[in-house]
């Protein structure tokens, strides 16, 4: 059941975007989604989407694979449009009982959608073409100047990468559980929302005993493996900013100069 | 120089009761000396509870004497000096394999151990292509972990060990959660880093199959070293192993049953061409060859279904 979540989870292949300076996938994801929250046309979405169906492309990623990963936000997508759909205020096109669906809303709901489903695309063109190592080790870099306020820079990416690394993990853990309490008579089926509540109980409680016990082993393993902190130590994979990182930071410039003037044209 | 020296170690866990506070202590190792010698393959033999994994967490100074002294290398574990040298001297590879591996890719997790001590760029890359050829997973060095098989994660882990160019490594249950293909893998792994790096292997275990080719064992029990040396010497006495809840390989078992069923056989029958010669009236190998050798641990690393499944329920226990 949990096979779906690609979300945080490294595509392994070889590709343009893949070989990318990770500070620039992550400022450029930024980038993507700022510009995603500037542009308000229908132009502009569609400038959005050529984007990210450019980066898709160049991704290597199947889009079966990326697309599975919506999956998750289906159900937060549903309400939002639903919402829209009938809340907004306006010119009313289709009535049904007290639901009213207004012109306004049918465009808000679906500029919505849009918006949502490619925050989650483009958001996941950066996990599946980026290692969590190479995403932490690029936080870690554009952090740096936090140093100076002592803000612990390398122990926030370092938590940051283990936390992702154990994701799949848990998940598979949960899972094992959940057929262990089901093979005991435990009802996660039930769609009374109490009942669904009190089950989640004999699942969580295992599931953080086994979190803590994984911690303190990972915790064991690393402390064996003489790992001591940030100070002293060497990169296997130092950033370094190669010709084609200049000349993506290139395109996002046009990218971003773009989504700002359909705003300011349309 | 002795490798590792232990004299007169003594190791009290504090029992604690439910508000936290000190309730006592537990003593897990009490008063072990033993010495291990550069190059040597040694096992360490108990059943659960014995005091094993204690044991080995001393070795690495993840935990430091109660009383009496640990020395790797001639340092002594209780020098704060000396931490982080010992540490990477005595590299420690863990039982869930699962818990001991860092990063998302297979090689960035070996490169952590040299990324930690300060290696140099291009020096870690290097040794990490090594190590990584030396477990035989060069080819999978790109791959995420959770896509690899148990045996193959352990292998993962004993390069990362291994690439922080460690005198001395100790697999503290490494193939407890393995299932027998995985296991036979992690052992002749160990086995090569033995033979062909010279690399001093303490392997801490309770299958007994893969201490056959040990040059020296050790078994625990409460604590103490109940027995000591080659395998021939400790697997024939079967009936002092039983007592010690050990079992002892499969041929040899049936190689003291025969016996005492009154087949004129030798006491110390290890592998099954040992007893196939000694049915057959020929005199058993007892100049070995480094072929023999060989033969003999993948001859005795075939595992008996039977016993592999009471293996594993006593492995299942020792989790918690």
């Amino acid at each position: 059941m949990f096979d779906s979540i690609t979300l945080g989870q490294y595509y392994q292949t070889d590709s343009a975007l893949h070989r990318l300076d990770p500070r620039v996938k992550l400022v450029g994801t930024f980038a993507y989604l700022i510009a995603l929250f500037v542009v308000d046309s229908w132009v502009g979405y569609l400038l959005v989407a050529l984007f990210l169906a450019a980066m898709i492309r160049l991704s290597n990623v199947p889009f079966r694979y990326i697309v599975r990963g919506m999956k998750t936000i289906l159900f937060l997508l549903l309400i939002t449009v639903c919402f829209n759909l009938f809340l907004t205020p306006g010119e009313v096109i289709w009535q049904f009982g007290f639901l009213k669906m207004s012109r306004e809303g049918l465009s808000f709901a679906i500029k919505m959608a849009l918006r949502l489903s490619l925050l989650i695309l483009g958001s996941s063109i950066m996990t599946l073409t980026t290692t969590p190592t190479q995403l932490t080790d690029a936080l870690e870099s554009l952090m740096r100047p936090l140093k100076k306020i002592h803000v612990p820079v390398h122990e926030i990416s370092m938590m940051m990468s283990i936390a992702l690394r154990f994701i799949p993990i848990l998940m598979e853990e949960t899972d094992k559980i959940m057929k262990a309490q089901i093979a005991r008579g435990a009802d996660f089926e039930s769609r009374n929302l109490v009942k669904k509540i009190k089950s989640l109980v004999p699942l969580l409680v295992p599931l953080f005993i086994s979190a803590f016990r994984r911690a303190n082993d990972l915790a064991m393993a690393m402390e064996a493996r003489c790992y001591r902190g940030g100070e002293g130590r060497t990169k296997m994979k130092p950033l370094v900013y190669q010709g084609r990182d200049r000349v993506a930071y290139g395109v996002l410039l046009l990218y971003f100069a773009a989504c700002i003037a359909t705003r300011v044209i349309f | 120089m002795s490798m590792i020296k232990i004299q007169k170690l003594i190791h009290d866990y504090i029992k604690r009761d439910d508000e936290g506070n000190a309730a006592g202590t537990v003593r897990a190792i009490d008063g072990v000396n033993l010495e291990v010698k550069p190059g040597q393959f040694i096992a360490v033999l108990g059943h659960n509870g014995s005091g094993k994994s204690t044991l080995a967490k001393h070795l690495n100074a993840l935990l430091f004497p109660t009383e009496g002294t640990v020395w790797v290398d001639g340092m002594d574990t209780k020098d704060g000096a000396n931490l982080w040298e010992i540490r990477r001297e005595a590299g420690m590879v863990f039982q869930n394999p699962d818990n001991q591996i860092i990063a998302q890719v297979v090689e960035e997790d070996v490169g952590f151990g040299p990324e930690n001590i300060g290696v140099p760029t291009e020096e870690i890359w290097k040794r990490v292509e090594e190590s990584l050829k030396a477990v035989g997973m060069l080819e999978h060095r790109k791959k995420s972990p959770n896509r690899l098989s148990g045996g193959q994660k352990q292998r993962v882990s004993i390069a990362g060990v291994i690439a922080m160019e460690p005198k001395c490594i100790i697999l503290d249950e490494p193939t407890a959660m393995l299932d027998p293909n995985g296991r036979k893998e992690v052992i002749k792994a160990a086995m090569k880093l033995n033979r062909e790096k010279g690399i001093t292997v303490i392997l801490i275990t309770h299958y007994m199959e893969e201490a056959i080719d040990a040059d020296l064992i050790f078994v625990m029990d409460k604590g103490e070293i109940a027995m000591q040396g080659t395998p021939r010497e400790i697997f024939s006495q079967v009936k002092r192993m039983k007592e010690l809840q050990l079992d002892v390989p499969q041929v040899t078992l049936l190689a003291y049953e025969l016996r005492k069923a009154g087949l004129h056989l030798p006491a110390s029958i290890l592998t099954k061409e040992e007893l196939v010669d000694a049915l057959l009236g020929s005199e058993p190998g007892n100049s070995e060859t480094p072929e023999s050798r060989e033969q003999k641990s993948d001859a005795s690393g075939e595992p008996d279904t039977e016993a592999d499944k009471k293996e594993e329920e006593a492995g299942n226990g020792n989790q918690g």
